[in-house]
């Protein structure tokens, strides 16, 4: 009997090793028996410490990540892409090592385990490609240099690693200065080539090392004096070691010796000569989560994989950087960076899959939470796509061709761990993908009309941000939005009543209140409950003294302040309490690896649940301030 | 040939066993339900004279599609409409096993068993099923069955309702639900990408976790 999917199944394998190795017949008699497995984002396959299956997985779509428990937090061992193998037992172990989880949507192909092992023992190719890639690694990748071809390497959190086993990269150009030179020569050289440190050597031969410390210690000391000598006041012996050292080694150096720069001798000692100078700096860019050096790595990305591992690197970085508690200005200044070049590439890959050069100039827009670029941890996707008018012959076929492109784009930041809307506010959705006079009749329906859908859209609506294409249109489209806005208070007022639905959350006895009932009982909505109400005052009352431009809440905030004399104070605070808001939520999501929305009360520290009442507080005012401007009573 | 039970009115075995196993059957709940997404293959729209090509099903249990639970055939018949042949790639002497009308009848029959059926745009599949067994004196389907062109459409979101359709061919769940699509217009590859967007409406459905079985039917 002919079977048209084991034959589709069959079709996937064969072009992945080690099934190429195996003939047609047998190849089939795997797929007759195979399963097709559907897994929504974050379900979990298998558990660690489960028993082995019957039957070991390759991925056909989508990606499955596999994690463990290491010290007090998950670490991700591996993500599994497209043709990549994963739960084939290989030891003779009875329990799962990891814990495999969708990382996306994703389908699986589940595969007997008996039928396999009985073709791979009489099959040398297999059983050789699978100890030779596979065996191994699985146990434990950490102890192997190279992963396998099926393990890839995307584990960005291994880079962490002290002992990390790349070759160290370090400059080849030193600058060298003899010893016999004065300090002020050697000051300017030092800033002619702006380094901070000079390597003193005779020959070739390093002597000794100066750094703006050395030079800095002599000052503060006193002893410097116009005749004082590069060798008077040099760090020496100078520590080297061979230019093969690899990253971990060179990180140990420094530490072991307190020190910030190796010099990198022939032979590793100081009696050879000098081939290249390594500053604890490589070492950070090395470790490649510095974010300069992700940025770069964002626009080469040559593929969404690529797009993936440098976005999930930058939430790394997120999470070591509100640890050590920078601004949060500052956070979200650099995360915006990255996800603009984030957004910029996965459009140029987007761009490339299409058959032709889009037809019209484009504008993406991003909406919501990401168009006031508060968003930093992983969240739905809200966007839409805005481009130039053409005539109306042409509009249906310019609007074909944005919705395709749309598409493309929403499937790619999927891929890279946003989830698609679930009121489906996308570009792809042929409602948010319209030329600029169909969206300036939308708004001007939304502005004119005022609905519960319309002050619900609003929300989202109004705060968009261009993030790639041609900022005239969105720029028209303000404009528009601008004049309309002038014609009347009416979508205001009604804002204005929406913004004040929900209270700030104290309840009479100054305790918070807590969700009543559902899945999180007991829990803290700090999204609804405070967040978003501070968000909603924001955007009213930007919207009502015509700032169109920022979106962002804090800013919005500062810049009513600003005009807004009588009110300043209240509205510096509520830049602040909003800025203190994200971030507290934003740590939470990261501890409880999920979006931070829900916190549970007991968890918080005394002074925690103090600085979030003092944002309450703030947040009551706020909302006074409205009711009172807005006459929201009457409406 | 005859088919005796039309005048004795005395059915044959394998319809008896079909339907004495709905008495028997045990209520279950969504998980542990079995479902038979399939699709035919037709030579035409038109239900009362039209023929059965083929028929594909593939049987799914919570998230999974087993290959060996699965059933492919192409029926013989002398009815052929070419207009249909550039949709469903069937030949009237192609190169695949075909089997008699009735032997088909049977093990489609057995296939399904008590289990709940799911088709997209189901109605036709099942008339043009019942009006076969018809031709053979035989009773309808008894099974019950989910449409997935209903089902999609409790996932929109209400604010889109100005989007909403009547009718979604199956190439347009597939390209909202993000269903790669392979082997369209065979009545398996069908059946199989049904299947995949009967799961993940499901998985959409109970975003909440507290699905029952009886809510697929309301």
């Amino acid at each position: 009997m002919k079977n048209t999917i084991a034959y589709r199944i069959y079709d996937f394998l064969k072009q992945f090793p080690p099934f190429n190795f195996m003939s047609k017949k047998d190849l089939l008699e795997i797929c007759d028996l195979a399963q097709v497995i559907y897994l929504h984002k974050d379900q979990v396959l298998f558990n660690r410490d489960d028993d082995y299956g019957s039957h070991f997985y390759i991925v056909q779509q989508g990606a499955i990540k596999l994690s463990r428990p290491s010290h007090d937090r998950i670490k991700v061992v591996d993500i599994c892409d497209e043709g990549d193998l994963f739960g084939l037992r290989v030891t003779h172990e009875d329990m799962y090592r990891t814990t495999a989880t969708a990382n996306e949507e994703t389908i699986i192909y589940a595969l007997p385990m008996a039928t396999f092992s009985s073709f791979a023992a009489s099959n040398k190719a297999i059983s050789n490609y699978l100890i030779a890639s596979f065996a191994s690694n699985i146990k434990d990748p950490y102890t192997l240099e190279t992963s396998g071809q099926l393990l890839t390497d995307y584990n960005p959190d291994r880079a962490q690693n002290l002992f990390g086993i790349s070759q160290a990269r370090f400059s080849e150009k030193v600058i060298q200065i003899t010893p016999k030179a004065s300090i002020q020569k050697a000051a300017a050289l030092m800033k002619k080539h702006e380094i901070g440190c000079l390597v003193i050597a005779e020959e070739e031969i390093p002597i000794g090392i100066l750094t703006n410390r050395d030079l800095r210690n002599t000052i503060a000391s006193g002893n410097l004096k116009q005749e004082t000598l590069v060798k008077d006041i040099m760090s020496a012996p100078v520590i080297c070691t061979t230019p093969k050292v690899t990253v971990g080694q060179a990180q140990l150096l420094l530490l072991k010796n307190g020190i910030s720069h190796l010099v990198l001798t022939e032979d590793g000692t100081s009696a050879t000569k000098i081939k290249g100078i390594l500053s604890k700096h490589d070492i950070v860019v090395s470790f490649g989560n510095s974010p300069t050096e992700l940025i770069k790595e964002i626009k080469r990305a040559p593929k969404t994989k690529d797009l993936r591992h440098a976005w999930s690197k930058a939430n790394i970085l997120l999470s070591r950087y509100l640890n050590q508690n920078l601004p949060l200005s500052h956070i979200l200044n650099i995360f915006g960076e990255l996800k603009d070049a984030l957004i910029a590439r996965a459009m140029e890959l987007s761009l490339r899959k299409m058959a032709t050069p889009p037809p019209v100039p484009f504008v993406w827009l991003a909406l919501g939470s990401q168009g006031r670029k508060e968003q930093l941890l992983y969240t739905d996707q809200d966007n839409a796509l805005l481009y130039t008018d053409v005539s109306d012959d042409q509009n249906d076929q310019a609007k074909t061709y944005f919705l395709k492109l749309a598409n493309r784009m929403n499937k790619r930041l999927h891929k890279i761990g946003y989830d698609y809307c679930p009121a489906d506010m996308m570009a792809s959705n042929p409602l948010y993908c319209l030329s600029l006079s169909e969206w300036k009749a939308q708004f001007s329906e939304w502005i004119s009309y005022p609905s519960p859908k319309s002050i619900l859209l609003s929300g989202i609506f109004f705060d968009y941000t261009p993030f790639y294409g041609d900022q005239s249109l969105s720029n028209a489209l303000t404009e528009h939005i601008r004049e309309e806005l002038n014609k009347g208070p009416l979508l205001i007022r009604h804002m204005a009543k929406n913004a004040l639905r929900n209270p700030p959350p104290m309840s009479f006895f100054r305790q918070f209140l807590v969700e009543s009932n559902g899945d999180h009982k007991d829990f803290f909505d700090i999204k609804s409950r405070a967040i978003a109400p501070l968000i909603d005052a924001g955007r009213v009352l930007a919207l009502g003294q015509g700032m169109l431009t920022h979106k962002h809440t804090s800013t919005r905030f500062t810049q009513l302040a600003e005009i807004d004399t009588p009110n300043r104070e209240l509205f510096e605070s509520a830049s602040y309490a909003f800025k203190a808001l994200l971030k507290f939520r934003t740590k939470r999501g990261l501890a409880q690896n999920d979006n931070g929305r829900f916190i549970k009360l007991e968890e918080l520290t005394k002074i925690e649940k103090l600085k979030l009442k003092r944002c309450f507080k703030t947040l009551r005012d706020v909302q006074e301030v409205i009711r009172i401007r807005y006459q929201t009573q009457h409406i | 040939m005859k088919w005796p039970w039309k005048h004795t009115k005395e059915y044959p075995e394998f319809w008896n066993t079909y339907v004495n196993a709905f008495a028997k059957a045990n209520p279950k709940s969504l998980t542990e339900s079995r479902f038979v997404s399939f699709d035919t293959e037709t030579t035409g729209l038109d239900v009362k004279n039209d023929k059965i090509l083929s028929i594909g099903a593939v049987a799914l249990q919570q998230n999974t599609i087993s290959v060996m639970d699965s059933f492919e055939l192409y029926i013989k018949q002398e009815q052929y409409n070419p207009e249909s042949a550039p949709i469903h790639g069937i030949l009237k002497h192609g190169e695949y096993k075909k089997v008699n009308e009735i032997d088909a009848i049977k093990r489609c029959l057995d296939f399904i068993g008590t289990d709940i059926l799911v088709g997209h745009h189901v109605g036709f599949d099942l008339a043009i099923i019942n009006n076969t067994l018809k031709r053979y004196g035989l009773g309808k389907l008894k099974n019950k069955a989910l449409d997935t062109g209903t089902l999609y459409k409790r996932l929109l979101h209400p604010v889109n309702y100005a989007l909403i359709k009547n009718v979604y061919t199956l190439d347009e769940l597939s390209e909202a639900l993000k269903i790669p699509v392979y082997d369209r217009h065979t009545a398996s590859g069908d059946a199989m990408i049904t299947a995949l967007a009967f799961i993940k409406i499901c998985t959409r459905l109970n975003s909440h976790g507290k699905l029952k079985l009886k809510d697929l039917f309301k």
